[in-house]
This record gives C-alpha cells, sequence and structure tokens, in this order.
C-alpha cells in the first residue's frame, strides 16, 4: 500500500528516533547521522511495508560546512518515495559507510562521489577515480577546490 | 571575394610551367580530394550536427567525403566534432597517430576551436583541439550547421589540390600577393 508522506515521517521517526524531517516538499527528507544511515537503509529495503527496493539516485553536495549525501529511493512495488540526507562535518578525511550491499546501483554513484566531492565510501568494493586521471589531485567539485593551472577563473 | 573564388583551386606559377608533372598531380589531387573519408569520431552535440551532414538531406557524399571509417587506419580526415577533455585528449591524440599520412583534421564548432563555453572556470576541458593536433580547417559554430561542415569540407578539398604530391607541402604561390604569409602555409 502506498504510504504518504505523514505515515513515512511515523515510521522513520520509529527507526531513528533522533532523525529530523523537511516536510512541504515533493519528497519527505529525512536528516540522519552518517552512523545511521547505512542501518536506516537496510530497514527500509528490507521492511514489507516500505520495500524502498530502488535508489534512483545519489548526490554529493558542498554545502561549505559540511558535505552532504543525499540518497533518494523509490518504491516500485508501492509507488512511495524518500529522501535521506547524511552529512560530515569533516573535511580532510570524510568518511561514510557505502550502501553497494544493500543497492548494488550505488556502486558507480558513490565511485563518482569520491572522485568530484572525496568523500571515502567505507566498505564500497572498489573506490577509485572515475571521470578525473588517476593521478589527478584534489576534488574538483568542492567549494573550496583551486586549480590554477586549468581553471581561468571569471568570477 | 566571391563564393566562386574559394571554389575553384588557383593554379601556382609552378602549375603553368612544369606541364608533365602539374598535370599528373592535378589528377592524383583532383582524386585525393573527392575521396576525404572521415572518421568515425565524435564528442558532443557537433556530432549530432556531423550525421544530420551525412544524412540523406545534406548528404556530404556528394561531394567525395563518402563513408565513415571506423578505424583510423583507413580515415583521411577526422573531424572533431565536440569537447577534448582532459582525459579525452590521449585517446585523440593515439586516434590521430593511427591514421595513415597524409591525414587531415577539420576542427568543428567553438568547443573544438577553443573551448567554447567551457573556456572559464572549468577544471577538465582542453583550450582546443589544436592543443593536441595540428588543425587544418576551423569551422565555427556551436554547433555548426551542415551547411557550415560542407564549406568546411570544401575548403580542406580546395587545400588538398594545392598540395605538392612530391613534399605533400601546399608551394609558395606567388610572394608578391600575400608578402605576410609563410612559406608553407
Amino acid at each position: 500500500m502506498k504510504m504518504d508522506n505523514e505515515q513515512l515521517k511515523e515510521l522513520v521517526t520509529g527507526l531513528v528516533p533522533d532523525a529530523t524531517f523537511e516536510e512541504n516538499k515533493q519528497f519527505l527528507m529525512v536528516t540522519v547521522s552518517p552512523d545511521k544511515l547505512h542501518e536506516l537503509l537496510k530497514s527500509l529495503k528490507e521492511r514489507p511495508d516500505t520495500s524502498f527496493d530502488y535508489l534512483f539516485c545519489i548526490t554529493g553536495v558542498d554545502i561549505q560546512e559540511k558535505l552532504q549525501v543525499v540518497y533518494h529511493l523509490e518504491s516500485t512495488i508501492h509507488g512511495h518515495q524518500v529522501v535521506v540526507k547524511t552529512a560530515t562535518t569533516n573535511r580532510e578525511k570524510p568518511e561514510m559507510s557505502s550502501v553497494v550491499d544493500i543497492f548494488r546501483g550505488a556502486e558507480l554513484h558513490e565511485n563518482e562521489i569520491f572522485d568530484l566531492f572525496g568523500i571515502v565510501f567505507k566498505g564500497h568494493p572498489n573506490l577509485r577515480r572515475m571521470f578525473m586521471p588517476e593521478d589527478w589531485n584534489g576534488h574538483p567539485l568542492r567549494k573550496d577546490y583551486v586549480d590554477e593551472v586549468n581553471i581561468i577563473d571569471l568570477s | 571575394m566571391k563564393e566562386s573564388d574559394f571554389n575553384v583551386a588557383p593554379k601556382s606559377d609552378r602549375q603553368k610551367t612544369n606541364i608533365i608533372l602539374t598535370t599528373v598531380e592535378e589528377l592524383v589531387n583532383w582524386g585525393r580530394s573527392n575521396s576525404v573519408w572521415p572518421l568515425t569520431f565524435a564528442t558532443s552535440c557537433c556530432g549530432i550536427e556531423m550525421m544530420a551532414t551525412g544524412a540523406a538531406r545534406h548528404d556530404f557524399a556528394r561531394f567525395g567525403v563518402e563513408v565513415y571509417r571506423a578505424s583510423p587506419r583507413q580515415a583521411d580526415v577526422i573531424v572533431i566534432a565536440g569537447t577534448i577533455v582532459h582525459k579525452m585528449a590521449p585517446v585523440l591524440k593515439r586516434l590521430y597517430d593511427q591514421m595513415a599520412e597524409p591525414k587531415y583534421v577539420i576542427a568543428m564548432g567553438a568547443c573544438a576551436i577553443s573551448g567554447g563555453p567551457f573556456f572559464y572556470n572549468t577544471y577538465s576541458v582542453i583550450r582546443g583541439a589544436d592543443q593536441v593536433i595540428p588543425v587544418d580547417v576551423y569551422i565555427p559554430g556551436c554547433p555548426p550547421r551542415p551547411e557550415a561542415l560542407l564549406y568546411g569540407i570544401m575548403q580542406l578539398q580546395r587545400k588538398i589540390k594545392l598540395e605538392s604530391i612530391k613534399t605533400g607541402l601546399i608551394p609558395e604561390d606567388n610572394p608578391e600577393e600575400y608578402p605576410d604569409s609563410p612559406k608553407v602555409y
């Protein structure tokens, strides 16, 4: 049965009590700490009443004070959707747990986020640079990224 | 200058004097310039425009750019249709190196000429394909229309028609007429 955002909020609060929410958007947005993330996504997928079996997007975001990762989930059985956000304040060595063991499709997305934001996903089977050359220094989509050689700045 | 000035290869002084060699040269160059086979290579939206040029409405086979070759070893010209990024540059260089002489390069569109819309604030784009391989003809546009590509191909044919079959270079035509031009252009 399709759950609306209110029901999903209630259910996620039961699973992770200290989760925070943003409402009145298209999706219900859940913010959890990185150590709770893996557990939450696993139960969201495995519970028969939610069965979020399709991770349709992972996004990396640099919002200056922290590095954020956003997961968009959908259930192909029930048709409901949810957004799970998590963030780390550690810019030198940001780490998250990988969700490749739950959603196999996350592998390339996590590779890409590692490449462009430098977030290390623990438990990822083959974490490597995807778009940039292997010997590239730094992570280009970070706000504080500087590249005097390649970038002609027009800001 | 009229349109027709571009379409007829001007006769060089050498072609007026050395009759037997230049007649053979003219024949060979006529053949070469009318069978320029392009390599199947496109990196972005200019490639769509290049495909349109190859398709029925514009059909650059009319000009002897007969058939896309899937192997650089069979191609005469590489049309760089699109953005070249740092990761693509070694691939492009290798493709160019694998092409058999004589080989020609057409830089199609703003990205291949200078980086185009990706000139500023980017970490990944090469600012012009001529940073990697030498370019014979530049076609401006974003992307250029098929007519522009056809015109660029005709310019390349004009260049091929001027070449010496002995050296592969364009002999200096008339130094008085172009005082600023280098010896080989």
